[in-house]
């Protein structure tokens, strides 16, 4: 019988600055004043909790591999299994590039799943390490959680890999990564970009949110918006195509190429260009009379503007006209919203009143939904 | 009154009953069909002559070849691994009305009589059925103060299709043909956005404001935005979370402002029966399960019936053929020009009608109001009751607001608590002989729904008696949750194989010939 294997990579130091109010442990000075402040790692232990659900799997034999002491070895350990290490760190002095580098040995070994412990900064680095080459899943243990890659806590996280593992759960979903930047969040200030995307296990009432039951899978959800919206383009119009990977699915289904981070500009079925900035958009805004802006809802927290696509600045938006604003998402992620509005912050004050009220969100083929908007 | 009690030492048959087809032994024959006599052979002559060749089978039909006793053993058995609402506790059928089904109107639909009569036969030899047809109409015309019904469609799905078609026919008679949308709202049956879709209308959804109730500020900026695209609104009142819409009024209005119809979806009619009309809201068209709401079984692909309700002005449209009565005979009228055509063929699900008519015909007009008045009075006496257990809240707790004949409750805080939800709560009071609740329509947008619905027929008793279960359960959900996890121990089968093909329309399949074009690959590939 072929064995399953899996990763698990600890980040020993995310979340410490939670507790003693630093909002964040990005950077060794914020960790030094951290532990200066007293505080403890906590990280550890949410990931033993996670793992000790794996004693349970007794379908087929389960290999774990893992990194040195506190960065795996000693928390599968705490847990009751014997993991297989790999690698070499220097205890006590972990830094980003352990983990870029444990996700990139471990990956290399093929893995079914990689687990990790941390927060947005552990998920960045374990993106830039496996990108969406294999599946992954978050414990959530840092002060920030932006991103949609993290189980609902760690039990859950520990259950939905034995589920994956046992083939329980094989639909597989895309889902955001976000970069926030931590020295303006400790000014009381939100700025995220959307950095990339992961490939974790789709089983709604365990991954971010307890608000769906049965719906569509992820990709069948995302074809049936990607399929109305691709299909009812209009014609001499310029199509501003924003950023994530709903909106990269109409592009898909519309077989151009496209730029997943990026803005693309469409017209008659043809890229224009991809990836452009501000200062691109509005010159071809200049030479078209007509255009549409596409653009999805970006991360959990529901932004439309202002997190993850700042090309589309206010300039370009009124340049555009707010009549000209269509918003497309799945189904899913708008009901893992409800009760909760969309929410707009251009930079601009004026504009942000303007988008805010109801919105009409389309959702599927000829579905809409409205939606509450705030800024 | 009996005395409430958990059926702790519960167990349901298990027969491990194998598939008709395995019980089949060549040979075998359940009926012997006696041979044509000679008479009749000469008259009729050679039956299969007339058939072409290519509509004959070239090989035998391949059936089960099982005798009498096995056949009704294999049936019975799978019977007694089945629940419902005939045989325990079923007030968990939110949305759905499980009632009581009275013997009597069963006598009535099964006489043989009324039974056996076809309906290709002429009117005036049916005429007592097309009476019972037309007096069942008048009551439903009194009870919504619609103008007039049509029985065709053979359910509430059906008759929402039904009543989009009628809206189509009636603004393709205006010519305002551009009118290709139509809202609905979240907490509506889902077919009042499918339904009008499948009919070829675009939907926007609309969400509730912060008490629950369908949001009219989202309804005005939608209906301002569709303007002369608007086909008309499809809407559930009072909604599946058991809230009734108070601007009901502002919502036919603002809709007609533009031209828009208003449908009316009360497929549950349990809350307000012989208390509010729909002409009185102001709508055009309304419709009743009357298997839910009229005390006739439903449930497993029916029988069932959707009973469509039109003003004056939309009746022209209904679909072939109505039931009329000229004074001195009762006929079928299929002379209507401007209808959008036939829904179905003949004149609708007959044994449905009787049933119902029966069941009306009990109650009497006071009757009828008194079953709403105890359905939400059990209502608000079950959620009171369930409230106090640990774990459980409901959609839109402490809005002042009282539930009509039904609420949505969550386990959203027992399953922070305890990692326990829903879905193994449903499959544990299995254990105590409670058969599978209605969590919700999908997707949830209630977290860990539990929707509930104790009608008329319930008494003080079932209320108390579903309440202790759930509570035993909730508690174990803390204490034992692995028993609870591990859920059904005692029931005849246990959990689906892969439950997340069901959301991908890739890989489910309702039919054996779909099922092989989807896995056929990888299913027959192995021995």
């Amino acid at each position: 019988m072929l064995a399953k294997k899996i990763g698990i990579i600890v980040n020993p130091v995310a979340g410490i600055g939670g507790r003693v109010g630093l909002k964040g442990s990005d950077g060794e000075a914020i960790l030094a004043k951290a532990l200066e402040l007293g505080a403890k790692p906590e990280c550890p232990n949410k990931a033993v909790v996670a793992i000790s659900q794996f004693k349970d799997f007794t379908t087929e034999p389960l290999e774990i591999y893992t990194y040195p002491k506190e960065m795996g070895e000693d928390e599968v350990r705490a847990a009751g299994l014997e993991p297989i290490v790999i690698g070499e760190i220097d205890s006590g002095h972990t830094t980003p590039e352990d983990t870029i580098r444990a996700a990139k040995e471990i990956f290399d070994i093929g893995v079914d799943l990689i687990l990790f412990a941390g927060g947005d900064g552990t998920a960045r680095n374990i993106l830039d390490a496996v990108g969406e080459k294999t599946a992954v899943l978050g414990i959530p243990a840092g002060c920030k959680i932006h991103s949609a890659v993290y189980a609902i806590n760690p039990k859950t996280a520990g259950k939905l890999v034995m589920e994956f593992l046992e083939g329980k759960v094989q639909d597989v979903k895309e889902a955001e990564v976000m970069d926030i930047d931590e020295d303006a969040f400790r000014e009381g200030i939100l700025r995220a970009r959307l950095y990339g995307y992961m490939r974790v296990p789709n089983e709604k009432r365990m991954v971010q949110n307890l608000k769906s039951g049965r719906g569509y899978g992820e990709e069948a959800a995302l074809d049936l918006v990607a399929r109305y919206i691709a299909f009812n383009l209009e014609k001499d119009v310029l199509y501003i195509m924003g950023t994530g990977s709903t909106v990269r699915g109409v592009m898909n289904k519309l077989e151009l190429p496209n730029t997943l981070l990026g803005v693309d500009l469409v017209y008659n079925n043809e890229v224009l260009a991809n990836d452009v900035n501000e200062t691109e958009i509005l010159s071809y805004l200049e030479k078209y009379d007509s255009a549409r802006i596409i653009i999805t809802v970006i991360g959990g927290q529901g932004y439309l503007f202002g997190r993850g696509n700042q090309q589309l600045s206010p300039k370009v938006i009124r340049k555009v006209g707010l009549d000209n604003i269509r918003i497309i998402a799945t189904k899913n992620k708008m009901f893992s919203l409800f009760a909760q509005p969309l929410l707009v912050d251009t930079g601009d004050e004026k504009l942000n009143e303007e988008l805010s009220g109801y919105a009409r969100v389309t959702v599927g083929y000829g579905e809409s939904v409205m939606f509450k908007v705030h800024s | 009154m009996s005395k409430p009690y958990v059926r702790t030492n519960f167990h349901e048959a298990r027969w491990d009953e194998p598939m008709i087809y395995e019980l089949s032994t060549p040979g075998t024959r359940g009926i012997l069909v006696p041979e044509v006599e000679d008479e009749i052979v000469e008259a009729v002559g050679d039956v299969a002559a007339a058939l072409p060749d290519s509509v004959k089978r070239s090989a035998p039909l391949l059936l089960p070849e099982v005798d009498q006793k096995h056949v009704l053993a294999h049936y019975i058995h799978l019977t007694q691994e089945a629940m419902g609402s005939n045989l325990s506790n079923d007030l968990s059928e939110g949305t759905c009305t499980m009632k009581y089904n009275p013997r009597l109107s069963e006598a009535m639909a099964l006489n043989p009589n009324f039974a056996e009569v076809h309906p290709e036969q002429p009117d005036s030899t049916i005429q007592g059925t097309l009476e019972l047809f037309y007096k069942f109409e008048q009551i439903m015309k009194e009870v919504s103060g619609m103008d007039r019904f049509s029985f065709q469609p053979g359910g509430g799905n059906h008759a929402v299709y039904c009543g989009a078609s009628v809206m189509r026919a009636y603004h393709a008679s205006r010519k305002d043909d551009k009118r290709d949308t139509i809202i609905t709202t979240i907490f509506s049956h889902p077919c009042d956005a499918a339904a009008p879709n499948t009919a070829g209308y675009k939907v926007v959804t609309l969400y509730p404001d912060e008490k629950g109730i369908p949001d009219y500020e989202a309804l005005k900026k939608a209906v301002d935005e569709i303007g002369d695209h608007l086909a008309g609104i499809f809407m559930t009142n009072p909604e599946d979370i058991g809230i009734y819409n108070p601007n009901i009024d502002k919502f036919v209005e603002k809709v007609h402002s533009v031209g828009g119809l208003v449908y009316y979806d009360q497929a549950n009619a349990n809350a307000f029966l012989g208390v509010v009309r729909a002409r009185e809201a102001g709508v055009d068209m309304c419709h009743f399960n009357v298997h839910k709401t009229f005390g006739t079984p439903h449930g497993g692909e029916g029988p069932a019936n959707g009973a469509l309700g039109v003003r004056e002005f939309l009746t022209k449209f209904l679909p072939l053929p109505t039931i009329e009565f000229d004074g001195d005979k009762y006929y079928r009228d299929y002379d209507r020009p401007e209808s959008f055509g036939k829904l179905r063929e003949y004149i609708g699900t007959a044994g449905v009608i009787m049933r119902a008519y029966s069941w009306a015909m009990m109650h009497g007009a006071e009757g009828l109001r008194m079953c709403a008045n105890i359905s939400v009075l059990n209502n608000n006496y079950l959620e009171k009751k369930l409230l106090s257990i640990k774990g459980l809240g409901e959609a839109f707790l402490g809005n002042g607001i009282t539930r009509q004949e039904q609420c949505r409750y969550s386990w959203e805080e027992l399953k922070k608590d305890t990692g326990i939800g829903t879905d193994d709560i449903n499959k544990r009071i299995n254990d105590y002989g409670i058969p599978w609740y209605w969590a919700s329509h999908h997707p949830w947008v209630i977290p860990e729904p539990m929707t509930l619905e104790p009608c008329e027929t319930y008494s003080k008793c079932d209320l108390e008696e579903y309440f202790m279960t759930l509570k035993v359960v909730a508690d174990e959900a803390y204490e034992n949750p692995e028993v609870v996890l591990s859920a059904p121990h005692k029931s005849a089968s246990h959990d689906l194989a892969n439950p997340e093909d069901l959301d991908d329309p890739a890989k489910w399949a309702i039919t054996w010939r779909a099922f092989l074009k989807k896995h056929g690959d990888k299913y027959l590939k192995v021995k």
